[in-house]
């Protein structure tokens, strides 16, 4: 049997998720990785500037 | 068990918010976007048998570049063969199956590595891997958009943002496995595939477990969808198997092809293009040619100074995805592409101006900003055609479209590489070199804004009619006023 698909009568935003932190863990996850790949980018890139 | 990855369980429930999904698009595309830093493996595998230098029956790098090319060329085919798949399975499922695939391609092309059998790396990180990263490109556009029907150039420019910046972590971690495994018997290059394929698939469960699609006719807070839009953003939707019948999809084909090879005519020939034209000239004046040694001197730093603006490009590269593609929902797809060409065009002209008159700043600012309208144009296509072919079958489009990247990826390489190694033949040397393939470059941004100028909406006989629906998965009616 198909499961129906579950229908949200309004905008999911007007409540608001329980938890900030989990938002900011998941950002934190990707953001990291991100921010020191672009560090050493910067890093590698002052060579030009010397 | 798989069963969790099927699209029905990954529907959002109340109260989920809507930015948890582009770390989980990010969390894919920081990974695949390591394809950009295979070069880092080259070298280290010119010497697996030689292990300090290269020894009879070591590889060659022209036989190890031929991985790249292979990956993107599976790239394009696998997003192309699979959009369909990818928009009826869901991302959440598309995401694992593109993590297994890049994941496993490294342990593959580790195996290679190990019995010295090229043809196992090929298959391994080329197919294999290339079909990961054509999945993995895709699957979290369509969801994006959805997600973010008020502003779908931010949102799929976070996502594609990661592409870039998937390099700018790739190399440094490969680059620092492979010292750390490297010994006087081993590069280190199988430990260091090996843990990169265990990372990477890890990394990209989370975003696996993380993204989740919107329930149907969800929509923002306070977002209401414009009745009356602009001429060349539709309510309707078109299917992927009618849209490369339209003329639309076709002229962004050729702009999306002619600016990546625009782009690959800097990104090349980047390292030898500042230092025959600017560093060099710059470095050895005064000193007599004649004098090997102190011309030596002059030259040695110079290798990682290019190093440097390589580093930079990237930087803009990833930086241009996420500014240009959210500028382009305030101002409109097409003047951003306009943008792009017009100004790119312009820019390119000036590369050999900047060589003759020596400016390293000039020469500096215009490649970085070519760079970021590089990045921009993929990151904004996604919403483009969104724009012109509604959300639901936008991945599985997506998908067709980027073959004009595969293309560009293969054909852009021969094309640059060939004219400069003319020119060389011909006796060109600093700026002379490159000139030709700036000024090709600039013709190529030209005709693609030509192309720009003449996209107009899709014919609406090839809008999706509801007896047209028999085969669409029923969370992806979002039919507006069907």
């Amino acid at each position: 049997m198909t499961a129906m698909p579950r229908f949200s009568s309004q905008p999911m935003e007007r409540r608001p998720s329980r938890s900030w932190a989990l938002i900011i863990t998941t950002w934190l996850f990707v953001g990291v990785p991100l921010a020191w790949g672009v560090t050493q980018s910067i890093i590698k890139s002052m060579a030009l500037f010397h | 068990m798989l069963d969790i990855l099927d699209r029905k369980y990954s529907v959002a429930g109340p109260g989920y918010n809507r930015w948890l999904v582009p770390p989980a698009a990010l969390a894919i595309h920081l990974c695949i976007g390591q394809v950009y830093a295979f070069s880092v493996f080259i070298l280290p595998m010119t010497k697996l048998l030689g292990t300090t230098h290269s020894v009879p029956g070591d590889w060659t790098q022209s036989q190890l570049a031929v991985i790249f090319s292979i990956a993107i060329f599976f790239l394009g085919l696998s997003a192309a063969l699979f959009g369909k798949w990818v928009e009826k399975e869901g991302p959440r499922k598309a995401m694992f199956a593109a993590a297994s695939c890049f994941g496993s391609g490294f342990i593959v092309a580790a195996a290679g590595v190990t019995l010295h059998n090229l043809w196992l790396v090929y298959l391994g990180y080329g197919v294999l891997g290339g079909i990961g990263l054509g999945i993995g490109y895709i699957s979290p556009v369509s969801t994006l958009v959805k997600w973010f029907p008020d502003r779908p150039g931010m949102a799929t420019g976070m996502a594609i943002m990661g592409f870039g910046g998937g390099a700018m972590i790739g190399s440094p971690l490969a680059v620092g496995l492979m010292k750390f495994y490297s010994t006087p018997f081993s590069v280190g290059v199988v430990e260091t595939m090996l843990t990169m394929g265990a990372i990477y698939f890890l990394f990209m469960m989370f975003g696996v477990f993380t993204v989740r699609v919107p329930a149907p006719y969800w929509k923002p807070a306070g977002f209401v969808p414009d009745d009356q839009p602009h001429k060349l953003v539709t309510n309707a939707n078109v299917l992927a198997d009618d849209a490369w019948k339209t003329r639309p999809f076709w002229l962004l084909w050729v702009i999306l092809c002619f600016n990546v090879t625009a782009g690959i005519g800097i990104l090349e020939q980047a390292s030898p293009m500042i230092q025959e034209m600017l560093l060099v000239p710059a470095a050895t004046k005064g000193i007599d040619p004649a004098n090997t040694t102190a011309m030596a001197q002059a030259t040695a730093p110079l290798a990682a100074v290019a190093g440097g603006f390589v580093g930079l490009l990237s930087l803009f590269n990833m930086l241009g995805r996420f500014f240009w593609s959210s500028i382009s929902d305030y101002i409109g797809r097409k003047n951003v592409y306009f943008i792009y060409l017009l100004l790119g065009s312009v820019l390119y002209f000036l590369i050999p101006i900047a060589g003759r008159m020596g400016s390293t700043p000039l020469f500096v600012g215009v490649c970085v900003l070519i760079l970021t309208m590089y990045g921009g144009g993929f990151a904004t296509i996604p919403a483009y055609l969104r724009d012109l072919f509604g959300t639901m079958q936008v991945g599985a489009i997506h998908g067709r479209l980027i073959t004009a990247w595969s293309v560009a990826g293969v054909l852009g390489p021969l094309l640059v590489n060939g004219i400069r190694d003319y020119q060389i033949a011909h006796g060109a040397v600093g700026v002379e070199r490159y000139a030709p393939t700036m000024y090709l470059m600039c013709a190529l941004l030209l005709i693609a804004a030509l192309c720009n100028y003449l996209v107009g909406p899709v014919d609406s006989k090839y809008h999706v009619r509801v007896k047209d629906l028999g085969h669409v998965p029923a969370t992806e009616l979002q039919l507006k006023g069907k």
